[in-house]
């Protein structure tokens, strides 16, 4: 398992340095810094050097690595170091130089709590922060109650402590999907897909138990093995109220056997903000904007563009933030253009004209034409057309389309609460060949 | 002189200049008097807060502090503590003296009476690496295994482990590891789900151990994986691959339970479970069930594309893993495999493999569009794979060659140089696969002619019009084109000129005359490289005395090539599907080549193994039946791996001396000036996985290669 814990600033500066066993010499971080930060052709995470490997990640503007001897458990480390990541985040609001610099006694801390001889302990960030905070003063008062936190700590309910009350009882449900989509010069989709994830804000008291239903019919992937199958189901998938997800993660305390069984989510939540689930959903994708792109080469000299995007969904909805990246090639001197809606730029850092279009309404369709005049070039190679991208975020809509139908609370006191749900799709990697 | 950047604002008001200086400003600030307002010893804290960051600078001056710090242990504040056990752990192997001064303090803290103290003081003694603090250990962790409190019960487990890689003739001849095991029984899931880190820890580390795992057992521990948290149920699985099912129904009963496990978000957490359940796989006879398994195992693998990048690439290595071994999985997704314009290099490149993997006669056209945009991308390492694929999947898909290769001459249209050269190559092994079939294409090889500069191309092309000289009517002339520039081209492009002009004279002797005798004399005469001249003087004396035994030697029946290089080979595959989600998948290599210490997994006999599924029987049995002959070929399996262990063993142990040289003490600016050196010769013991291979080797100026782990390459 992980030998020692080492982060770095961008210049390869050494901010932490954590060992958890014998074989972390401290000249490995002149190793890591000479071989991997220094060394521009390396742009691969994992660098196994003799016995010893690295693998980094990075967050904002520091390199987070683990240094492992042996044929450690890579999926292990990787998770481990999202997961300091993301605690960080939790306790100073965001992990980059300056938060690691201006705590890093509680980092040490929290290294010294989170792995022991380089195996991960308890990382739920609700038990660490009830003894291990970012004022000393609290940490006195935790002491009186230890071994609570330590039952805590290690038992099944890890990640809830007891005797949580709120007067007002609220849940607060977001659905929120990126959709993926590829389509070939041709018009073809190559690939359509949805990336969900149900984050849940749960402010409940006492030890909840709750029951999360999903659409009526819900189908799990396992039966599209069978391509005879295919098309007679399709007819029936399409109908309302029904949703395919062709595979769903959930988080630690949904009870997975439950779930295996007869497909009811049933958990203890964690107080606060958590991911409760993510999915992915291939099968009749309600794609929110269909892109029609037509660019072409004039001598070499310019370049034309046609672009005209169509909204999907129904005329009462509309998304917001709408960004279209219409790729230019690199010999761009100067571009015109004419829209029917929104601003339009040339931003030669990004090779790119960028149409932004702050509201975009159900069923409209806006057009795009542009001429970009090349410069001479001395080398004729050809421009390699990356594709169109789009981004854009579209509330009270899934592209799955996946509903909740309802989120039942339990409690001993039976108390009565109130459960607000939101839907929100995303633009993923949404792309166009051209 | 290094200074801790960070502490300059708020903390550090005026920095000393000297060392001494700074050393004595900071003990004077520690030893300070507490001022009795400073109820939490504010001041304390900031000296230690400045000897912490000092520490972690490497700054070894802050050793003179030692005493001092152990002094300040006994200040009745956590937090102070925990910066002074932090410090201990750092500097005890330094000055194990001092560090004694500590011991008393520690093992007075292990009798505390809150639980965090206990577990924090056990914690930090068991780090330490002094004779002392390991023997003065042992006793209190007896007692501490049966703490009241689970979460000292647990940390005590690891404390065993850590003992062990203290010392393990200690451990081993008491009876912690026997104690250990009893913890087995614990009532609580976290302290059994460290047990068997502990005890997989340690069997990691020693041949004379063994863990077994029976039945009952296996299934007490699946019980509680709900019940652990996603480290633990980690864990837990790594450790039931030590379980050796004595049943067919069990195996199967056994996946079946775990396989709840694979909706888990956590992707170590599903992972190790799609690697238990590949190993169980092997004991289970009943092939609905395999089906049903392997039809679970997909889902859950191509979700894990929607993590970070990192756990991406792991996943996609695992898959070409996975996929040979069980075909069936992931059958139905190449889709799910095309790049995304921003995915990073290794990614990509990953995909691009398993793509060229899945790629059969159904979706060979959406396929090679695909291929065809991969092409023209702006990184010129994963174009030119793009190519490279495409060529491959000519050779590997017979049905389909006649529209790759028109992409092939579509993509040579482009004239970017780089593509030019690299669909040369690929095309010559078209020819090779496919002889007199497709040569209506060599004229429109010719007429890149001019853009090939790298030698492997340039080899290809002559190659070639050698070849079909007698076909390409100006094939002299071009020969005499490239024997223009014959002083300077590599042994490579030589040797294949050497043959080329003997294959043009055997064909066209006319024409070829001159050019012969001349090339003869410059390989036999002109050069200093053995194998250029042996193969000149051979060419030389077959010419001379047998002409036709020289036509039917160079211009022989040469064996069919196939594309099936990628593959791995069975013993490796097998042993592969035991590390699922580890190091080694992602170097797709046996766990000894690049991992020489560690302990190699073995599929263990039982009465319900299928011995005649598993990779190395069949190709064992397939062996058989070419050479009939051979009756008892031995089992590939556990020669495979120790031949490997021998070769690579100097190289490692040289690389594992280097890194216990550069952590030595007293050797720092030694270890540090001779790294540099180290990269010289370093390059047989590098793997890396960068941009352009899968895998290989790195030299120090990282120019492309062949990599050994490298599905795509011929």
């Amino acid at each position: 398992m992980l030998s020692g814990v080492l982060l770095f600033n961008q210049k390869g500066e050494l901010l932490i340095m954590r060992a958890f066993r014998q074989d972390m010499r401290p000249r490995l971080a002149d190793v890591f810094r000479i071989q991997v930060i220094s060394n521009a052709q390396i742009r691969s995470p994992i660098l196994t050097l003799g016995s010893t490997t690295f693998s980094h990640i990075r967050s904002e503007n520091i390199y987070i690595v683990g240094v492992s001897k042996g044929n450690a458990n890579s999926a292990l480390v990787f998770e481990f170091l999202y997961k300091l990541v993301s605690l960080g985040k939790s306790y100073f609001g965001r992990f980059d130089e300056e938060a690691v610099k201006s705590n890093f006694v509680l980092v040490y801390e929290l290294l010294d709590e989170i792995l022991d001889f380089g195996y991960p302990q308890n990382t739920e960030t609700e038990t660490l922060k009830m003894y291990i905070t970012t004022e000393g003063v609290k940490s006195e008062r935790a002491m009186e109650d230890a071994s609570k936190i330590t039952m805590q700590a290690t038992g099944a309910l890890s990640w809830r402590k007891d005797n949580i009350k709120y007067r007002k009882n609220e849940a607060f449900v977001d659905v929120i999907e990126d959709v993926n989509l590829l389509v070939s010069a041709s018009g073809t989709v190559l690939r359509a897909d949805v990336n969900g994830q149900i984050e849940m804000k749960a402010y409940l008291s006492g030890t909840p138990e709750c029951k999360f239903g999903l659409n009526d019919r819900l189908t799990l992937g396992e039966n599209g093995t069978d391509p005879g199958n295919m098309t007679g189901k399709k007819a029936h998938r399409a109908a309302a109220g029904s949703v395919t997800l062709e595979d769903v993660s959930l988080h630690q305390c949904v009870k997975l056997s439950n779930f295996t069984n007869d497909r009811t989510i049933s958990f203890i939540p964690p107080d606060g903000s958590f991911q409760l689930m993510t999915y992915r959903s291939t099968e009749n994708v309600n794609l929110p904007f269909k892109v029609h792109a037509i660019v072409n080469e004039v001598g070499k000299s310019k370049v034309e563009y046609s672009i005209a995007i169509r909204a999907n969904y129904g005329s009462k909805l509309f998304a917001t933030n709408v960004v279209v990246r219409i790729p230019t090639p690199l010999n761009t001197a100067n571009t015109s253009h004419r829209i029917s809606q929104g601003k339009a730029k040339y931003e030669p850092s990004e090779n790119a004209i960028v149409w932004k279009i702050a509201r975009f309404t159900g069923q409209a369709e806006y057009v795009l034409s542009a001429e970009a005049e090349l410069s001479a070039m001395t080398t004729q190679k050809a421009w390699s057309r990356p594709p169109l991208s789009m981004q854009f975020s579209l509330l009270m809509f899934t592209s799955s389309g996946l509903l909740v139908r309802y989120l039942k609370v339990f409690e001993k006191s039976n108390y009565s609460s109130v459960k607000w749900v939101r839907y929100m799709t995303r633009a993923g990697s949404y792309e166009i060949r051209f | 002189m290094f200074m801790p950047m960070y502490l300059a604002g708020g903390l550090y008001r005026s920095l000393p200049h000297t060392r001494q200086g700074k050393v004595a400003e900071l003990r004077q600030e520690l030893n300070a008097p507490v001022n009795k307002k400073d109820r939490h010893f504010y001041s304390k804290k900031i000296a230690l807060k400045k000897i912490v960051a000092n520490m972690t600078m490497s700054n070894n001056d802050m050793v003179a502090l030692f005493p001092d710090v152990v002094g300040a242990m006994q200040v009745p504040n956590l937090e102070i503590k925990k910066m002074c056990f932090l410090f201990l752990v750092n500097y005890a192997k330094t000055k194990p003296d001092v560090a004694l001064t500590a011991l008393p303090i520690l093992l007075h803290d292990l009798d505390d009476t809150n639980p965090l103290m206990r577990a924090l003081a056990l914690r930090t003694v068991s780090y330490v690496h002094v004779k002392q603090y390991v023997e003065a250990t042992v006793l209190p962790v007896k007692r501490l295994l049966k703490d009241p409190d689970p979460y000292v019960r647990k940390t005590a487990a690891f404390c065993v482990a850590k003992l062990y890689d203290h010392d393990r003739h200690l451990v081993e001849n008491d009876d912690l590891i026997d104690r250990l095991n009893l913890m087995l029984r614990d009532e609580n899931p976290t302290v059994v789900s460290s047990a068997l880190a502990a005890l997989m820890d340690i069997w990691e580390r020693s041949e004379s151990i063994k863990l077994t795992i029976d039945y009952s057992n296996a299934s007490k521990v699946v019980q509680i994986l709900p019940d652990c948290s996603e480290w633990g149920q980690t864990y837990i699985l790594d450790a039931l691959t030590a379980y050796v099912p004595q049943d067919t129904d069990e195996a199967a009963l056994l996946a079946e339970r775990i396989t709840p496990r694979l909706s888990h978000t956590n992707s170590a957490v599903v992972l190790t479970c799609i690697r238990v359940i590949l190993y169980l796989m092997n004991y289970m006879d009943n092939q609905a069930t395999i089906a049903a398994l392997c039809a679970k195992l997909s889902p859950p693998l191509v979700s894990l594309l929607s993590k970070g990048p990192e756990i991406q690439y792991l996943a996609l290595r695992n898959a070409l893993l996975i996929l040979q071994r069980r075909p069936e999985v992931l059958r139905n997704d190449i889709r799910v495999f095309f790049c995304k314009y921003n995915d990073p290099i290794y990614v990509k490149v990953t995909k691009l493999e398993l793509i060229f993997m899945l790629a059969n006669e159904k979706n060979i056209n959406e396929v090679l569009t695909e291929l065809r945009e991969y092409a023209t991308e702006i990184d010129v390492h994963f174009a030119r794979k793009a190519v490279r694929a495409i060529g491959k999947l000519a050779i590997k898909i017979e049905p389909s060659a006649k529209v790759c290769i028109s992409v092939l001459l579509e993509l040579v249209a482009t004239k970017v140089s780089y593509i030019v050269q690299e669909a040369t190559v690929v095309i010559k092994n078209i020819f090779r696969k496919y002889p007199n079939q497709y040569e209506s294409i060599i004229s429109t090889l010719c007429e890149n002619l001019d853009s090939l500069d790298e030698p492997e191309a340039k080899a290809a092309m002559i190659w070639v019009i050698g070849q079909y000289a007698d076909r390409i009517e100006n094939s002299d002339e071009l020969l005499e084109d490239f024997l223009d520039s014959w002083a300077d081209e590599t042994h490579e492009v030589q040797l294949t000129l050497l043959t080329a002009t003997v294959k043009l004279f055997i064909q066209r002797p006319s024409k070829g005359q001159d050019l012969v005798y001349k090339v003869l004399r410059w390989a036999t005469e002109d050069t200093d490289n053995p194998d250029l001249r042996d193969r000149g003087h051979m060419y030389w004396r077959l010419l001379s005395t047998n002409a036709p035994a020289a036509k039917q030697i160079v211009m022989g029946e040469k064996p069919p090539i196939t594309a099936e290089s990628e593959k791995l080979d069975p013993a490796t595959l097998e042993e592969m599907c035991l590390v699922v989600g580890t190091l080694a998948t992602v170097y797709l290599k046996p766990v000894h080549t690049v991992f020489r210490s560690s302990r190699v997994r073995r599929i263990q006999e039982s009465p319900a193994l299928q011995r005649s599924q598993l990779p190395t029987y069949q190709a064992a049995q397939q062996a058989k039946m070419m050479n009939p002959d051979e009756r008892a070929l031995p089992s590939v399996f556990p020669d495979e791996t120790n031949t490997y262990s021998t070769q690579n063993g100097d190289v490692l142990d040289e690389a594992d001396a280097y890194f216990a040289s550069v952590g030595g003490q007293g050797m720092a600016n030694q270890g540090f000036a001779s790294l540099p050196g180290t990269t010289e010769h370093g390059e047989e013991r590098m793997y890396v996985v960068n941009q352009g291979q899968g895998v290989g080797t790195v030299a120090p100026t990282m120019h492309v290669q062949n990599g050994e782990g490298d599905l795509l390459s011929f």
